[in-house]
Formats: structure tokens, C-alpha cells, sequence
């Protein structure tokens, strides 16, 4: 415990100064880390409402926003990791600012987002209760490689997990992981409505693994799933045609399919997790006033006009924002960079059909990989009017141009770091790391 | 009026195109049309009928589980590749079936698994990644893409390889060889796609595979390349200064 108390010491002070400085979100992490490598453990072990991991290649951050409101609504008090740090130092940097020395947290439950790898390292320092499992694409494959790999990773995640697991049926990398979940420990699904099952193949990767191609099997009566009202609101079932309850009509601040599957899930977990203190009215509320995670849907109000700022992190993910905002056309920009946060290999741009900016043209393409992508829009007999290189330059140009007009960029992670950071000097935004949460 | 029919076959897109290499298939269609000639895409799938008519063959990287299930098939058709290969076919393998266009695959364990032979490459499996940008110097001049492979592979006494590494890893990140090629069949690890990056090499696939369709030439029509050209020549900035 004394080692504890000196890591946490250390982890603040680091946080202070980070702080001040204005960044660095890992770093305090790091330092309380090295000083007491069980510091987790140590922190989260005996929290009465467990510990529940959000993992999986695409929504985590949004899914995570909204669970944690379905908890808070019910009045748990819930610690979890808001600045989207989604690796084991993010959590302990997060630990700092609401633990005393003796290393407990005040809250009923944590709620974490982990990426695939990660989870898993933080599995080792302390058991999850509760996992939920949202699905698995390709993704940044320089740091996993294959998807199956990152298939074994969310497989062995809920195989280590003490009391539930709440998984996406519809997604046979996630599903196919029950096999190993222990016994004793419940397993929930959450999934589509069949009045939406058509759509799911631009949600999922091919799955090359076995010979027998995965069918959804029907849905069960505890199974939790998503009915779509229109591009906005939902209804969230509880088993087919809502026989044991639903939630809803909700309507979410984010758009579109994605963020509505984000929102079953949490869902799924939050009954889960409440039992019978969960309520249906209560939940629906809580999802109603979620706000779109910075850069991921998030609407700024640049001069009078709204700007959409729309991170692209992998094929999955950028065929699901087009198909969410091909409704709505507006003026657009695309912003690719490769450094390794954003993933160094562009090949992927090539798995994501660009067809539906076809008839409105991007009107400028940027960041470190501006030319490939205005090339790849090229084969798609997507019309570009313009390629700036430079983030900032093409930022205000881009806002410059757009006569007061809604418009929409397109970006990958660093490239959105970079634009928002802008947006936030010009337009006096909270900056990253400063979220109310 | 079109200069001609060319018949595009893509190998196993489903098992073998992680990496977009859709890509290369979807820029030699584009491309063809644009340069004037009618393309006819063939999508082969395991189990299938091998198409009768192939002026230019392609095929691209998976993962070791989409490898597995291409197997059976790909010696089915193993006989007809090669004929095709002899006949001067141009046929661009990225990756995956550039291995299994080899003699040999050598798994870590030291199990010796055959491969096609029509190129004379040998890849011992390796714990080890190589994975990054890539520039080569090629004979379609500087060739750019992105390398992401665990084989090691290592070129016979006379075969020739694809190109030389400027940056990056190659066949096995010490003799300094990339690729290969015989005749008109190259074999290579440079995902990115290559074609669309590469628009020299594409254009010269295309030729090899115009005479075997049309009898005739190849006639290229006058294409805007701008974007490709400075997508690759900043890329080759960027890696070899």
C-alpha cells in the first residue's frame, strides 16, 4: 500500500504538470506505473459494481459516453477514462485525478475503454467483472495485423472475464468468442432488429476463418436490439418485437447507424448490470442527452454555420459515416494523414467505396497523404476540386470558401487532432483533455 | 468505338484482398477504359470454373486463414496459370499469392509447404514483421508502397527480382531484392495499392496484356496522372533524401 501511496503521489504531481502544460494525457500514467506497477489493482479491485471493459475495433469511445450516462442516470457513481486514452496509462492518469493516496476511487462501478490489446494488459493487473464486445474490423493493422489476431485478443478478454460478458450477435468475430467464456459467467447479446438486418453487411468484415459462414442465429428473448425510427431516433428491444420491454423512441445527438448500435450496446450492458433497478424511461433520457465524443460527430458552430468534424480510423468505420451522411450532402474535406496513430498504411482507403460524394465532389483533400487521396476519390469519379497538403491552410481555406454553409470534414486520428486544436484557438472550443465528463 | 475486349481476372477476392488490393483491380479496369478498351472483370472464386478468356491476372495478400482455404483451388487451376504465365500473360501477385506463386513456403516450424513454382522464390516463415513504406528502383522507374509481411523470402540463382530497395524491407530485408520477376509475371509485397501509385508499371501491364486480346499494340489514350505522380514522387521525397 505504501508503494501505492508513493506511486499516486508521484502519478499527481506528473498530472499537475502535465496539466499546465496543456497535454499529455499518458504521461502521469507512465510515471505512477513505473513507481507501482499493481497500482491498478490496487485502485480498482474492490469497487462493489465491478469493473466493465468496452472493447472492440469501432465505438468504443461513443458506447463508453453512453453507459456511463445510463449508469449516472440511475445514480451510481461511475469512474471511467473520458479522454478517450484508451491504453492502461490512460486509465491510471484518469485514476489520479479522482483517487486520495490510500488509492480507492469514490464510485460504485468503473466503466473503462480499452482497446483490443490493451484490455487485455490491463486484464493481467485486474479481472474485469463485465466486458461488452462490439465488433471487430480491420483496423491500424501495422500494430495487430491480422483481424483474426484481434479476434483471438477480444476472445481471450472474455474468456478472463468474472461475471458477464454482453456481446454483438450479429458480429461473427465477437460472437464465436462465447465458446470460451467460463461457466457460471452470463452472456448477453445485443444486435439488429431484422427490420434493419440488410444493412449489416457494410458493417462487417469478411470473416475467412472457417468453412461455414456464420448466420445470425434468431434472436433470443433477452436478446437487446436495435430498431431504427428514422436517420435519428431508435427503439431499443427487448427480445423480438420488444416483448419484454423497450426503451425508446429515443433520439440521439449523434447520427446515424453506428451511434445507434453504440447505443444498444450500452444499453445491453447498463440491464445488465442494474437488473431490475434498470429503467426503461430513465435510460431512454440518459441516452437523449449524450454528446457526440470530440471529433467523432461533433457539430461546432463556426461562424454561424455548423462544421461536422467526422474521424475515419478504418474501412468499417468510413463506410458507415458516408452512408450516415450521404443524406445530407454537403460541402467536404478530407484530411488523411499516416503517422501511427492514424495507421501508416493508406491501402485501406481503397476498401471503402466513395461513390456517394460523387454527385456533391470533395472540395479539397489534405494532410500528409492529400494526393492519395484525392487520387483514390479520382477512381471513384469523385470530383476534387483541390489538394492542400497542409492541414491548417486547407482548414481555413476550406472554412473560408464555403460562403456560410453547413459543411463536413472527413479525417483520420492525428489530422483531427491537429484541425481541432485549430478550431478550438478560433472558435474558443474546450480543448482535448479539458472535457466536461 | 472500343480498341478491344480485355478479359481482368482477380484471384480469390474475397479470401485474398485484405490490404486493399481491390485497388489494383479496380485501377486496371478504370484505366483500360479510360484508355479506350471495353474491360471484362472476372471475380474467381474458389471451387469455380477458371474463366476461358485471361489477358491479365491478379491477385493479393490475406491473412494466413483466407491463405489456407485458396489452397485446393489454386492447384486446380495451377496448370492453366502456368500455361497462361508461358504464353506471356502479365500477372501482377501481391503478398500472400506472391508466396504461393513461389516453389516454396517454409512455415517456422520447418514444414515445407509447394507452392505454384512459376516463380523461383523460396519464403521461410519468421516471427518477425516487416512492415513499413517501401521505395524501389524498378525498370518502370521509382516504384512506391507499403510493405506488412512476416515471410523472408529469397530469390533462385537466376531469378530476377522486381526491383531494388531504395527504403524499406524488400524480400527479406538483406540482400536488398524485392519481388520478382519472369517473363511478365511479377510477384511482389508492395501493398498501397501498387497500380494506382504506380501508373508507369500499371500502363505497362496493360500492354503486355493488349497484343493477347486484341492482336494489336497497345494504344494508350492520354491520361491525367497529376494526383499520382505527386502522391508518389512526395513519397519518395519523403523516404530517400
Amino acid at each position: 500500500m505504501l508503494r501505492t501511496s508513493a506511486a499516486i503521489a508521484a502519478g499527481k504531481l506528473t498530472r499537475a504538470v502535465a496539466k499546465r502544460r496543456g497535454g499529455g494525457s499518458a504521461l502521469p500514467g507512465l510515471v505512477a506505473e513505473k513507481v507501482d506497477p499493481k497500482i491498478l489493482g490496487h485502485a480498482l479491485g474492490g469497487l462493489p459494481g465491478g469493473i466493465v471493459v468496452v472493447s472492440g475495433t469501432n465505438g468504443k469511445t461513443t458506447t463508453t459516453r453512453m453507459l456511463v450516462a445510463l449508469l449516472r442516470a440511475h445514480g451510481l457513481s461511475v469512474f471511467t477514462n473520458p479522454t478517450g486514452s484508451n491504453f492502461t496509462r490512460g486509465v491510471i492518469s484518469a485514476l489520479l485525478g479522482e483517487v486520495g493516496l490510500r488509492g480507492r476511487p469514490v464510485a460504485d462501478v468503473a466503466v473503462l475503454e480499452l482497446d483490443e490489446a490493451h484490455a487485455l494488459k490491463f486484464a493481467d493487473a485486474v479481472t474485469p467483472t463485465h466486458a461488452l464486445l462490439l465488433n471487430v474490423a480491420r483496423d491500424q493493422l501495422d500494430r495487430f495485423a491480422e483481424i483474426d489476431h484481434t479476434a483471438k485478443l477480444l476472445a481471450q478478454l472474455a474468456a478472463r472475464t468474472s461475471k458477464g460478458v454482453v456481446m454483438n450477435r450479429d458480429d461473427s468475430f465477437v460472437a464465436r468468442s462465447a465458446e470460451g467464456v467460463k461457466t457460471g459467467v452470463t452472456i448477453d447479446y445485443f444486435g439488429v432488429d431484422d427490420s434493419i438486418a440488410h444493412r449489416l453487411p457494410e458493417l462487417m468484415e469478411q470473416d475467412t476463418r472457417v468453412d461455414d459462414e456464420y448466420v445470425v442465429p434468431p434472436a433470443g428473448a433477452d436478446d437487446i436490439l436495435l430498431r431504427p425510427v428514422d436517420e435519428r431516433s431508435l427503439e431499443i428491444l427487448v427480445g423480438p418485437h420488444g416483448a419484454g420491454g423497450i426503451v425508446g423512441p429515443v433520439e440521439l445527438k449523434q447520427r446515424g447507424l453506428a451511434a445507434m448500435i453504440n447505443a444498444t450496446a450500452a444499453t445491453a450492458m447498463a440491464r445488465r448490470l442494474l437488473g431490475s433497478r434498470f429503467d426503461a424511461a430513465t435510460a431512454a433520457n440518459a441516452l437523449a442527452t449524450v454528446t457526440a465524443p470530440f471529433g467523432r460527430g461533433e457539430v461546432i458552430d463556426a461562424d454561424g454555420a455548423p462544421l461536422e468534424l467526422v474521424l475515419v480510423k478504418n474501412p468499417a468505420g468510413f463506410t458507415v459515416a458516408l452512408s450516415t451522411y450521404g443524406s445530407t450532402p454537403v460541402r467536404t474535406m478530407i484530411a488523411i494523414n499516416d503517422n501511427y496513430a492514424d495507421g501508416r498504411d493508406v491501402s485501406w482507403l481503397y476498401d471503402v467505396s466513395f461513390e456517394s460524394l460523387r454527385e456533391v465532389g470533395v472540395s479539397l483533400t489534405s494532410g500528409v497523404r492529400a494526393y492519395d487521396m484525392a487520387l483514390r476519390l479520382q477512381y471513384d469519379e469523385v470530383p476534387v476540386a483541390d489538394v492542400e497538403p497542409d492541414l491548417e491552410s486547407a482548414l481555413d481555406r476550406f472554412l473560408r470558401e464555403r460562403d456560410g454553409q453547413p459543411a463536413r470534414i472527413f479525417c483520420t486520428y492525428t489530422a483531427m487532432m491537429t484541425l481541432r486544436r485549430r478550431l478550438a484557438e478560433r472558435y474558443n472550443l474546450p480543448a482535448f483533455g479539458e472535457e466536461g465528463s | 468505338m472500343s480498341k478491344g475486349e480485355i478479359h481482368v481476372v482477380h484471384l480469390y477476392p474475397r479470401e485474398m484482398s485484405i490490404y486493399g488490393d481491390l485497388g489494383n483491380t479496380r485501377t486496371m479496369t478504370a484505366r483500360l477504359a479510360r484508355h479506350g478498351y471495353t474491360p471484362v472483370l472476372h471475380q474467381h472464386h474458389p471451387g469455380a470454373a477458371f474463366p476461358d478468356q485471361a489477358h491479365l491476372v491478379l491477385g493479393g495478400g490475406g491473412q494466413d486463414s483466407g491463405q489456407a482455404r485458396v489452397e485446393a483451388d489454386l492447384e486446380v487451376i495451377a496448370p492453366r496459370l502456368r500455361s497462361l504465365a508461358a504464353a506471356g500473360t502479365p500477372m501482377l501477385m501481391i503478398c500472400g499469392m506472391y508466396q504461393l506463386f513461389g516453389k516454396a513456403f517454409v512455415t517456422v516450424e520447418g514444414k515445407r509447404l509447394p507452392g505454384l513454382g512459376i516463380l523461383d522464390v523460396t519464403t521461410q516463415g519468421n516471427p518477425k514483421r516487416m512492415i513499413g513504406p517501401v521505395v524501389l528502383s524498378t525498370d518502370f522507374g521509382d516504384v512506391v508502397g507499403y510493405e506488412n509481411h512476416s515471410g523472408s523470402t529469397t530469390l533462385g540463382a537466376d531469378q530476377a527480382a522486381f526491383g531494388r530497395v531504395r527504403s524499406g524491407f524488400g524480400n527479406n530485408g538483406e540482400d536488398g531484392s524485392e519481388g520478382a520477376r519472369t517473363g511478365n509475371v511479377f510477384g511482389t509485397y508492395l501493398h498501397g495499392p501498387i497500380l494506382p501509385a504506380n501508373p508507369v508499371f500499371a500502363d505497362a501491364l496493360l500492354s503486355y496484356a493488349v497484343p493477347l486480346a486484341t492482336g494489336a499494340p497497345f494504344e494508350p489514350g492520354d491520361l491525367d496522372d497529376t494526383f499520382a505522380e505527386e502522391a508518389r514522387t512526395r513519397q519518395v521525397r519523403r523516404l530517400v533524401s
